[in-house]
C-alpha cells in the first residue's frame, strides 16, 4: 500500500498512456444521465460525475454476452459440437467506480466463483479488471452504504482508491494490480503515507456526516425464515409494485441471468441476457406451472433474496450496498430501505 | 478453468417412443469424444442439460443407470420449444450434454435399509435409473427389501413396460404397478391413484425404511398423508423437485426455493428440507 498524487493536468496524458495496455471503461455523459461506458478512442472518463445511472457490473457481465457457438453446417468438420465464443480477456482497467460498486462486485463474485462450479466468463473478466475508484465526498440523497459495510471510501475490491483534492488526485494503490495500473500511467509521485492517510480519514468522515440515511440490518439473521417469508406485510409492499424490473437492472448486486440459442443461416450461438425475478416468465414451468406467478411472490422474492436468503446462505451480510440506485429509479416508490426497516423489526404474531 | 457451460457431444444412438400417445421418447446418447463418458460419471438421481445447439437447453433426469455403461438414457416429454425440436431429431444427429448436475438419492443412508419408490407419470426416469442400480448384482445386497409404486393413467402410458413386467417376476422387488383406470380385461395389476395404492401396499415406516418420490405435485401432495398414514417420519420422506432452469449450477438464480437452488442442492431434498423452505416448486 502506498498513495502517490496524481496533478489533474498529468491525468488526461496519463490515462491515454494507459490505453496501450489497458482497454479503459468508466462514466460517461449520455444525454442527461451518466452510464459506464467503454471509453473508445479518445474519449475521457467524466470524473466529477455524482452517480451513474447503471452500475459498473457489466464491465464484467455485459448485459447480453456469448458464451458458446457453433456451426450448423453439417458439411463443416466439427458442426453441432459447441465451442467457447471467443471473447477479449485483455487487461481492463474501470476508472472512477464507486466504491459501493466495487464491494458490489465482491458480492456477486459469491455467486459466480464458487467451490464447485466458476463462471469461466465472469472470473475471466474479473482477472482481467483493474479497479479505480473515486472516492464519493457528495453523497447522494439515496446513499446509505455507510449502513451496509460500504462507504464513501470502502475499499473493498478496489485496487486503486483516488480522493479529489481540486486541482490533483491523491491516489491509495492498494494491490499489485493498483500498481502497475498507476506504473502504466506514469503515475509515480509517491508522497507521505501518514499524512496522506490522514487526509483520506478526514475527507472520509466529511463525506459520512452527509448521510444522512442509516438502515439497520442487525436483527435480519436471527429472523426466521418462514416468518418472513410469511409475514401479511408482503401484500401492502407489492401492491404498488408494476414489475417493471428497474430495481434488478440497475442493482449492483442482481445478478440473475437467461441462457438463450439463436441461429443465423447456419451459425448458431449460445448466449446469456440479464434477467430479473421481476418477471412471471423467470420461473414458469414448461407445463405452465408457476411457482411465483403472482407479482407479491416475485417482489417477496426480490427482497427475501437480498435481505434473508443470501445473508443466511454466505454469512456476509446482505446482498445491498446501499447505492439507493433502485430507490432513486422505481417509478412507485418502493424503497429498500423501508422495505429492510421492515423485515428487521418483524415480530411473527401467533 | 473448467467451462460448466461447454457440453460434451453426443450422438443419438436411438430413439425410442415410450408410451403409447407418443408424447414422450426415450433418446440413447454416446459420447463422440473417449473420455467423455467417465467424465460424466453420475449417480441415480441426478439430472443433465440436453443441449441443442441453436435451440436451447432442457434439465432432464438422467434415466440411465451408472451401471449400464456404453450409453446414457433420457425420457423426454413433448411440451416446450427444445423438447419439440428433440422429438423431431433422428438417429445419427449430434447434440449435446452438459452434466452431471445435481445431488441424488442418498445412496449411503439408504444402505441397509427397506427402501420404497413411489413414481407417477413420466416421472419414473430417475427411479428406473435407482431400480437398475439397486437390482445390480454388485449393489443388491445393500438394500433390504425394495417396494415400488408406480401408476400411469392407462396402460400404455407406463414407461419402461417391458422392464416393469420382467421386476414383476422377480422375488427380490415387490412391485405394485398401477393404472388409473383401464379398459382392458387382461390388465392383471392394481387399478387406482398411486397415493391410494401406497396406502395399501406400501409396507409401514420403521426405523429403516425411507421412502422416495418422484411425481407430479398433485401427486406428491396426495402421496404425503397416505405416507405419514403409514408411519413415515419426514426425514424418510426422499422427494426430488423440478423448478425452471437455466445454468443448472446453481448461478442464474431462478430455481431457488428460499436459499436453496433445486439445480445445485437439490433436485434431491428430504421433507424435512422442503419443510424448512417456501414452497415456491
Amino acid at each position: 500500500m502506498k498513495f502517490i498524487t496524481i496533478d489533474k493536468k498529468n491525468w488526461t496524458k496519463g490515462i491515454d498512456k494507459s490505453r496501450g495496455t489497458y482497454r479503459l471503461f468508466g462514466p460517461v455523459k449520455d444525454k442527461n444521465w451518466c452510464m459506464i461506458k467503454e471509453l473508445d478512442g479518445d474519449i475521457l472518463p467524466d470524473m466529477e460525475y455524482n452517480e451513474s445511472v447503471m452500475s459498473a457490473k457489466s464491465v464484467l457481465f455485459p448485459q447480453s454476452e456469448t458464451i458458446l457457438n457453433t456451426s450448423l453446417n453439417e458439411s463443416v468438420e466439427d458442426h453441432h459440437i459447441m465451442k467457447r465464443a471467443k471473447n477479449d480477456y485483455t487487461a481492463r482497467a474501470v476508472l472512477g467506480i464507486r466504491p459501493y460498486d466495487a464491494k458490489a462486485i465482491q458480492l456477486v463474485k459469491m455467486n459466480f466463483d464458487t467451490k464447485e462450479y466458476k463462471d469461466p466468463y465472469w472470473c475471466d473478466a474479473y482477472e482481467a479488471t483493474t479497479f479505480v475508484g473515486m472516492a464519493i465526498t457528495k453523497p447522494g440523497p439515496f446513499d446509505f452504504s455507510t449502513s451496509v459495510d460500504s462507504g464513501p471510501f470502502c475499499e473493498e475490491g478496489l485496487d486503486i482508491l483516488l480522493a479529489d483534492l481540486d486541482d490533483s488526485f491523491i491516489a491509495k494503490i492498494l494491490t499489485p494490480k493498483g500498481e502497475s495500473f498507476a506504473a502504466a500511467c506514469g503515475f509515480d509521485s509517491t508522497i507521505d503515507d501518514k499524512e496522506s492517510q490522514a487526509l483520506f480519514d478526514i475527507l472520509r468522515k466529511e463525506a459520512e456526516k452527509n448521510i444522512n440515511c442509516r438502515v439497520e440490518t442487525d436483527k435480519l439473521k436471527e429472523k426466521n425464515l418462514l416468518d418472513l417469508h410469511g409475514a401479511s406485510f408482503w401484500d401492502d409492499l407489492a401492491f404498488s409494485c408494476i414489475n417493471c424490473g428497474t430495481c434488478t437492472y440497475v442493482c449492483p448486486t442482481c445478478w440473475c441471468f437467461d441462457i438463450q440459442d439463436e441461429a443465423k443461416l447456419k451459425e448458431s450461438s449460445r448466449f446469456r441476457n440479464w434477467d430479473t425475478c421481476m418477471s412471471p416468465l423467470f420461473t414458469r414451468h414448461a407445463t405452465g406451472h408457476n411457482p411465483r406467478g403472482v407479482k407479491v411472490q416475485r417482489v417477496r422474492q426480490r427482497f427475501m433474496h437480498k435481505l434473508k436468503y443470501f445473508l443466511d446462505k454466505y454469512d456476509q451480510g446482505i446482498m445491498c450496498v446501499g447505492c439507493g440506485r433502485c430507490v432513486k429509479s422505481c417509478p412507485v416508490n418502493i424503497d429498500i430501505r423501508e422495505v429492510c426497516h421492515t423485515m428487521n423489526t418483524y415480530e411473527k404474531k401467533d | 478453468m473448467e467451462n460448466p457451460y461447454m457440453p460434451y457431444p453426443v450422438r443419438i444412438d436411438d430413439i425410442e417412443i415410450a408410451t403409447e400417445d407418443k408424447s414422450l421418447k426415450t433418446f440413447k446418447f454416446v459420447f463422440l469424444n473417449e473420455g467423455d463418458e467417465e467424465k460424466f460419471a453420475y449417480h441415480a438421481g441426478q439430472f443433465a442439460e440436453l443441449s441443442i445447439p441453436g435451440v436451447g437447453e432442457i434439465p432432464i433426469g438422467i434415466a440411465s443407470s451408472p451401471v449400464e455403461k456404453g450409453f446414457v438414457k433420457f425420457t423426454v416429454f413433448k411440451t416446450g420449444v427444445v423438447t419439440s425440436h428433440l422429438h423431431n431429431m433422428k438417429v445419427g444427429d449430434i447434440m449435446g450434454l452438459r452434466g452431471p448436475l445435481g445431488n441424488w438419492y442418498p445412496w449411503d443412508k439408504l444402505e441397509n435399509k427397506n427402501v420404497v419408490i413411489i413414481g407417477g407419470g413420466f416421472a419414473f426416469t430417475t427411479l428406473r435409473s435407482s431400480i437398475i442400480y439397486m437390482l445390480d448384482p454388485a449393489n443388491r445386497s445393500k438394500f433390504k427389501n425394495i417396494d415400488v409404486v408406480y401408476g400411469a393413467r392407462s396402460p400404455g402410458m407406463l414407461l419402461y413396460r417391458d422392464e416393469l413386467f420382467e421386476w414383476e417376476k422377480r422375488n427380490d422387488i415387490n412391485m405394485h404397478i398401477t393404472v388409473d383406470s383401464t379398459d382392458d380385461p387382461s390388465w392383471k395389476y392394481h387399478t387406482g391413484f398411486v397415493p391410494q395404492i401406497v396406502e395399501q401396499n406400501a409396507p409401514k415406516a420403521d426405523q429403516d425404511t425411507y421412502a422416495i418420490i418422484c411425481g407430479p405435485p398433485i401427486m406428491i401432495k396426495f402421496t404425503q398423508p397416505s405416507l405419514t398414514q403409514l408411519g413415515y417420519k419426514p426425514h424418510q420422506i426422499i422427494m426430488s423437485l423440478e423448478n425452471r432452469m437455466k445454468c443448472g449450477i446453481g448461478m442464474c438464480g431462478r430455481c431457488n426455493i428460499g436459499k436453496e437452488l433445486v439445480c445445485k442442492d437439490g433436485p434431491v431434498f428430504t421433507l424435512d428440507e422442503i419443510n424448512q423452505t417456501p414452497k415456491e416448486y
